[in-house]
């Protein structure tokens, strides 16, 4: 008793530690959210905030009136929903594969290689895959050009644009992704192997039988965890990739937000479509890790 | 000894020249792009570069690096590391201790975790983040850059489940022997965590480092540009401005296009990255993997 009163007399100590952290995120993140508030207002950059003018739900109204909303709606949901399903299905198949090469050498140089574009931005990879794509020098177009295709413009074509996104998406991530379901395989227990050579099973099965089920948690929590960003698209990705021609398959909701609120300075609409944004993502997430709890036992702390 | 069936030896052999080719083709654009910025103009504009620098030269490197505006910028993105990172680190060692305690002894734990998990899960988005600097008169101050990104909940929670995992006792012999939760943490704490530090310190060099939409709302004078929102925008213009050339670089342009000159800056920007990278590698891969695979 008298030892634990000795140490819980110093939890002050523990209050004062976390003053910087709070200070920080009620400036630039709780601050924000009230700033919300103006998605219900007609806010004028230049009055300001010292007169508020309410209008209800008229920038709401607004958006939906706004011919670009529907596409990027559409246009995000459709590319996040290509995306997820592909940030599944390669980095699983790629770990699979990884986890039968015996050579650690080898294993070791091939993922040095496909971690390597994680770590870089979008601003640098964007610059790589415009130069690669480019109609008239980019290399790709050489070698498609080289087997008589005439020159494709992947940036500018609605047909492609969707396509080059998911694809280079997976460029930049799969190998990083892996790391999550390495580290699941190398935790599927030993014992059932064996189990199940006694049983004269062989490599198929027991990759069957063994390793898919023992995996199976990490990549339904994965499935499940995404679901939050089904209203995300990738805006890094996508500001430094489009351009008009491909608004029709490329725009998503933040490029909308971001042409209507940074370059048209119609900020309470911008902020009425993020509003928006963030409460669906908010429900998505929500339902995700409850999901998550449900199915695979997961909980975030 | 294992026996192995042929079916699965033809599964082996397919598999390493797969994984090999995924491999290539992972590096191949890297590779070609970083070999056209070696390139001579003339094979670059015609499409003659592949796998290798054709007519190697450095005249992009030398024509990028006599840019004024590059070099400025390179010296932001290094200012907002110096004082970004080393800050981001110490806050967040700072909420992750009280944070990492039993509810029994820190009764607010739940709450205050519930506070900072929050700010992952709902924000207010661009526009109003963007007025907060406004009011608060950031604008095209490094601050900017740095004060909003200091606190990353994800690498709180990381330290976070790293302290939780170390011994109980540690913790309870420091403070019954009379020491501080400050002097616990820094003397007997820190020490053993330095792997996490490192892990932590490296995600946050790399986000800083390739921050780009930040420097482009907050900043409205490209001269405190940092460096990636610099490449942004030279990498959003058609061709070289013209303009604002100094005489060496007039003198380079004859034998420099927009496309290798903008092949130079992407791996002039890139090369921190690949300096660092084994160290990002091997922290990396240990954090993840500590993060989201708890004990």
């Amino acid at each position: 008793m008298f030892r634990k009163a000795k140490v819980s007399r110093k939890n002050h100590q523990l209050h004062l530690m976390l003053i910087p952290g709070f200070v920080l995120i009620l400036l630039f993140s709780y601050l924000p959210i009230v700033g919300l508030s103006i998605a219900f207002q007609d806010f004028n950059p230049i009055i300001g905030f010292k007169e508020l003018r309410w209008n209800g739900l008229d920038n709401f109204h607004y958006i939906l009136s706004l011919p670009d909303f529907k596409p990027a709606l559409r246009n995000t949901v459709v590319i996040s929903v290509m995306k997820i399903v592909a940030g599944i299905v390669v980095p699983v198949v790629a770990a699979l594969l990884l986890n039968e090469v015996r050579s650690a050498l080898f294993k070791r140089s091939v993922q040095t290689i496909v971690y390597m574009p994680h770590f870089f931005s979008w601003v640098i990879l964007g610059g790589i895959v415009i130069d690669i794509l480019s109609p008239d020098q980019g290399v790709v177009n050489v070698i498609l050009g080289a087997f008589g295709v005439d020159p494709i413009s992947f940036l500018s074509s609605n047909a492609w644009f969707r396509y080059v996104m998911v694809i280079t998406d997976q460029w930049k991530e799969f190998g990083f992704s892996t790391i999550v379901y390495l580290a699941a395989l190398a935790g599927v227990d030993q014992g059932q192997y064996e189990a199940a050579l006694m049983d004269g099973a062989g490599r198929w099965r027991q990759t069957w039988h063994v390793t898919l089920p023992g995996i199976r948690p990490i990549v339904v929590l994965m499935a499940t965890l995404s679901l939050g960003s089904i209203l995300n698209g990738g805006f890094d990705q996508i500001f430094n990739l489009y351009n008009p021609l491909v608004f029709e398959t490329g725009d998503i909701l933040d490029t909308l937000l971001y042409r209507i609120g940074i370059e048209q300075a119609q900020y309470s609409v911008a902020a009425a479509i993020g509003l928006v944004k963030s409460i669906v993502s908010l429900g998505l997430i929500g339902l995700g890790y409850w999901l998550a709890y449900k199915i695979a036992n997961y909980r975030i702390f | 000894m294992h026996l192995i069936s042929r079916p699965y030896r033809a599964f082996l052999i397919f598999n390493y020249v797969f994984l090999t080719f995924i491999a290539l083709l992972s590096l191949f654009p890297i590779l070609n792009v970083l070999s056209v910025s070696f390139s001579s103009s003339s094979a670059a504009d015609s499409g003659q570069v592949v796998l290798w620098p054709v007519e190697f030269t450095w005249k992009s490197y030398d024509f990028v690096l006599q840019a004024g505006e590059f070099n400025t910028a390179f010296v932001n993105s290094v200012l907002r590391v110096v004082l970004g990172v080393p800050l981001s680190v110490l806050v967040t060692v700072l909420i992750a201790y009280p944070l990492s305690k039993e509810n029994a002894t820190f009764p607010q734990r739940t709450l205050y975790v519930w506070i900072f998990v929050f700010t992952m899960l709902f924000s207010g988005g661009l526009i109003p983040s963007f007025l907060v600097i406004k009011q608060l008169h950031l604008l095209d101050s490094v601050w900017a850059l740095v004060l909003p990104v200091t606190v990353q909940v994800f690498n709180v929670l990381l330290m976070l489940n790293f302290f939780r995992n170390l011994p109980k006792e540690l913790e309870d012999a420091s403070l019954i022997d009379g020491a501080s939760h400050w002097r616990t943490l820094w003397s007997v704490y820190l020490p053993i965590s330095l792997p996490s530090l490192a892990t932590i310190l490296l995600f946050t060099l790399v986000m800083h480092w390739n921050s780009w939409f930040d420097g482009m709302i907050y900043m409205n004078d490209v001269g405190r540009y940092p460096l990636a929102t610099y490449l942004q925008s030279i990498l959003n213009m058609t061709s070289i401005p013209k303009t604002n050339l100094t005489l060496e670089q007039a003198i380079l342009l004859k034998s420099v296009s927009s496309r290798t000159a903008r092949a130079a800056q992407i791996f002039v920007a890139a090369f921190p990255i690949l300096l660092i990278y084994p160290f990002l590698q091997k922290y990396f891969v240990k954090g993840l993997v500590v993060g989201s695979v708890k004990g």
